[in-house]
């Protein structure tokens, strides 16, 4: 993977501390270009913690992030967001006073005002739901409808990297479905890289063209989705009940 | 199945004895705590006796009846929460409330064509042109301070440190160079968004709390330092025969250059009244239309998103450096002027016009009004200091009025007397969103 040219996300070493106790433990990661890499891991393993180290906020304090062949650990969280790195993040941050609109709007920040109709008939054709609910509050959103704002939001700025953090939380089956549905249209149709938080192991690795499991800060696994499906560790770590 | 049957309508007023039984418990309840409270307050007194000594007294008669009135009010209260037809809470409020956005645009219109046409009606009574002036200028700091902790959401206890600068920039730059107002209006505005800058700086990181001390702090630093530079500001003693504004340089006296013998017109000290409250009232619906353009302007939106997530901001691509320190310094800007406004208006200030009562005032009108809400903030600047001085007569009341006010606003409106944001967008029809009150068309895309 690694043998031709740089991926388009690279982690190297890469240590994040919370204070003094250590929530990364020197973590290498690539996403390739066109890729969907999921990330899976058992609840403070520390995966939120990656997808925010990768925007600075909380900085790594050692190793290396680079992205499209530059280096970003340094560079202040919204000019790493203007390179086209966008972020649906844990807990969905959703403006709750402002309207769906308006939060499309501010997703919109750093893309260019010419492409603004655009994206925005992308993401209301991926999420039909979000144009009929536009001039209502975020904060009134359903939870599912919030997530398909959380993720059109970040959207709104053409990234070429999208980094999801647990998408399908708290949604009912149906509608993880549709989601998982939507990341894997947005990969194949639109070309968008995803790395992507899940707890729910198995849609995400079924998604995933590879994965990683993280423990305690730590990678301790990495392969093709289908591989780490098969793996007994995972099967019993992440698997158990329903899903195979 | 079976749907519950909404328990809100009744067909009769009768109330079944278990929620009588309740009521005058909670009643009863709140009886006693009354009683606690009221037994030292109003159940003992001491008075000087004849000897000089204190002497107890004791009004039980009076605590009984707080305590009764108390039993009463709660019982009624408590019954009425059962029954819709006396419900105040739910049924005031939301009459109110529909009346609120009903009204909409039309509410802001006519409150406006009212406060353009004040001076004519008024004309002939100067102590209400002067409360005009006053409710109009505070309801410039509070579309100002609006910016800052309405928009941006950032709690700025210390707003008055840039009325203050503002003011003194004027009574200075006037005083030592002899500029007109009109030069000075603007460089005091910038000299207050300056402030706002240096306020910004170290408070970037604070949010809640920690913000609202350190800008308290500042606002009482500001007051202190015109305090003690007595060599420039004249410490307590303040800046005297500060420049009044001219009429495009007619003065308003009675002298033959003056505004009324130029425009034939018999000499009047209303003049100038009114035409400083026209200043103002210019001044504060500027302020009011540049708050409702950078709304709609990625700015303004970054402001408002700042104020819901700060982290989602960034991750977006918003620098949030940058957009508190705009929010912080626009917000002084505009209270800068309002300072320069009320220096020439008074001809006189001192450090105890600029206390953190004042700020406390502003802050008040903001929240009353609603955060965010410009309508709003007028309407409640014109309610509390309208309010203020219809109870100056009734001097040892008008706390009690204030405070009960305040407390039946948080219980029914606690979002403010305007609670609606407007958003600054819609697409295609409108839905759900209660008719724009803020003001203003909205911008209409086509979807
Ligand atoms: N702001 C913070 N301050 C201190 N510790 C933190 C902070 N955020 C996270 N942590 C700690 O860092 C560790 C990793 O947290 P993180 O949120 O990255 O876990 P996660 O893998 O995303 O878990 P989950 O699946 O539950 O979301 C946890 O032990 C957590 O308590
Ligand atoms: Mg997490």
């Amino acid at each position: 993977m690694s043998g031709t040219g740089e991926a388009l996300l690279t982690l190297r070493g890469v240590k994040t501390y919370y204070g003094n106790v250590i929530a990364l433990k020197g973590v290498d990661v690539d996403v390739n270009e066109g890729e969907i890499v999921a990330l899976i891991g058992a609840n403070g393993a520390g995966k939120s913690t990656l997808m925010m180290t990768v925007f600075g906020d909380p900085r790594a304090q050692e190793g290396e992030i680079r992205f499209a062949g530059r280096d970003i650990t340094a560079l202040p969280t919204h000019e790493i967001a203007k390179l086209r790195i966008a972020q649906s993040p844990e807990g969905r941050r959703i403006f709750s006073r402002m309207t769906v609109m308006e939060n499309l709007q501010i997703g919109a920040t750093v893309g260019d005002a010419a492409d603004f109709e655009s994206d925005l008939e992308r993401v209301f054709a991926l999420f039909p739901r979000l144009r009929d609910r536009r001039n209502q509050r975020g904060g009134t959103l359903s939870g599912g409808e919030q997530q398909m704002l959380a993720i059109g939001r970040a959207l709104m700025s053409r990234p070429r990297l999208m980094l999801l953090d647990e998408p399908s939380l708290g949604l009912a089956p149906l509608l993880v479905q549709q989601i998982f549905a939507a990341i894997r249209a947005l990969n194949e149709r639109d070309k968008l890289t995803v790395f992507l938080v899940e707890q729910n192991a198995y849609h995400a690795l079924k998604l995933a063209h590879r994965g990683y499991v993280m423990v305690n800060g730590e990678i301790t696994l990495a392969g093709s989705g289908r591989e780490l499906l098969q793996r007994p560790e995972i099967r019993a770590a992440y698997l158990e009940g329903g899903a195979s | 199945m079976s749907e519950r049957a909404p328990r809100v309508p009744r067909e009769s007023g009768r109330f079944n004895p278990r929620e009588v039984l309740a009521a005058a418990k909670e009643a009863a309840v709140a009886a006693l705590v009354a009683l606690g409270l009221f037994v030292l307050l109003i159940g003992v007194r001491t008075d000087q006796g004849p000897t000089g000594a204190l002497v107890i007294r004791t009004r039980f008669g009076a605590l009984a009846a707080i305590v009764a009135a108390v039993f009463v009010g709660r019982l009624v209260l408590a019954l009425a929460r059962h029954d819709a037809r006396l419900s105040i809470g739910r049924l005031a409020p939301a009459a109110l409330r529909a009346a609120l956005s009903g009204l909409g645009i039309y509410a802001a219109a006519a409150f406006l064509a009212f406060a353009l046409i004040v001076p004519i009606v008024f004309y002939t009574d100067r102590y209400l042109l002067d409360l005009a002036i006053l409710i109009v200028t505070y309801t410039m700091l509070g579309f100002g301070l609006n910016i800052v902790v309405g928009l941006a959401g950032l709690l700025d206890l210390g707003y008055v440190a840039f009325y203050a600068v503002g003011a003194y920039s004027y009574a200075l730059i006037a005083q030592h160079f002899g500029l007109s107002f009109w030069i000075c209006l603007p460089l005091a505005g910038i000299l207050a968004a300056f402030a706002g800058l240096i306020l910004g700086f170290p408070v970037l990181r604070l949010r809640g709390d920690y913000l609202a001390i350190v800008t308290l702090g500042f606002g009482e630093i500001i007051r202190l330092i015109l305090l003690n530079w007595q060599d420039l500001t004249g410490g307590p003693n303040g800046i005297s025969e500060i420049a009044r504004p001219s009429f495009f340089g007619l003065p308003f006296n009675s002298t033959a250059h003056g505004f009324a013998a130029t425009f034939g017109l018999t000499y009047s000290p209303t003049h100038r009244i009114v035409f400083l409250y026209y200043i103002i009232l210019a001044l504060a619906l500027i302020t009011n239309w540049v708050t409702l353009r950078l709304r709609r302007l990625p700015i303004g939106r970054a402001w408002e998103a700042l104020r819901e997530d700060e982290i989602a901001c960034r991750a977006l691509g918003i620098n949030t450096t940058t957009t508190k320190l705009t929010a912080f310094a626009m917000g002084a800007m505009f209270g800068g002027f309002a300072g320069a406004f009320f220096a020439t208006r008074q001809g006189f200030i001192s450090p105890e016009s600029f206390t953190f009562g004042e700020s406390a005032l502003v802050l008040t009108i903001v929240v009353l009004g609603g955060r965010g809400s410009q309508l709003g903030v007028a309407v409640a600047a014109t309610v509390m200091l309208g309010g203020f001085e219809f109870f100056r007569e009734f001097e040892q009341y008008r706390m009690l009025v204030f405070g009960a006010a305040m407390v039946a606003i948080v219980i029914y409106r606690p979002r403010g007397l305007v609670a609606t944001r407007t958003p600054s967008v819609s697409l295609g029809a409108r839905t759900d969103i209660p008719a724009a009150i803020a003001g203003g068309a909205r911008t209409e895309t086509p979807a």
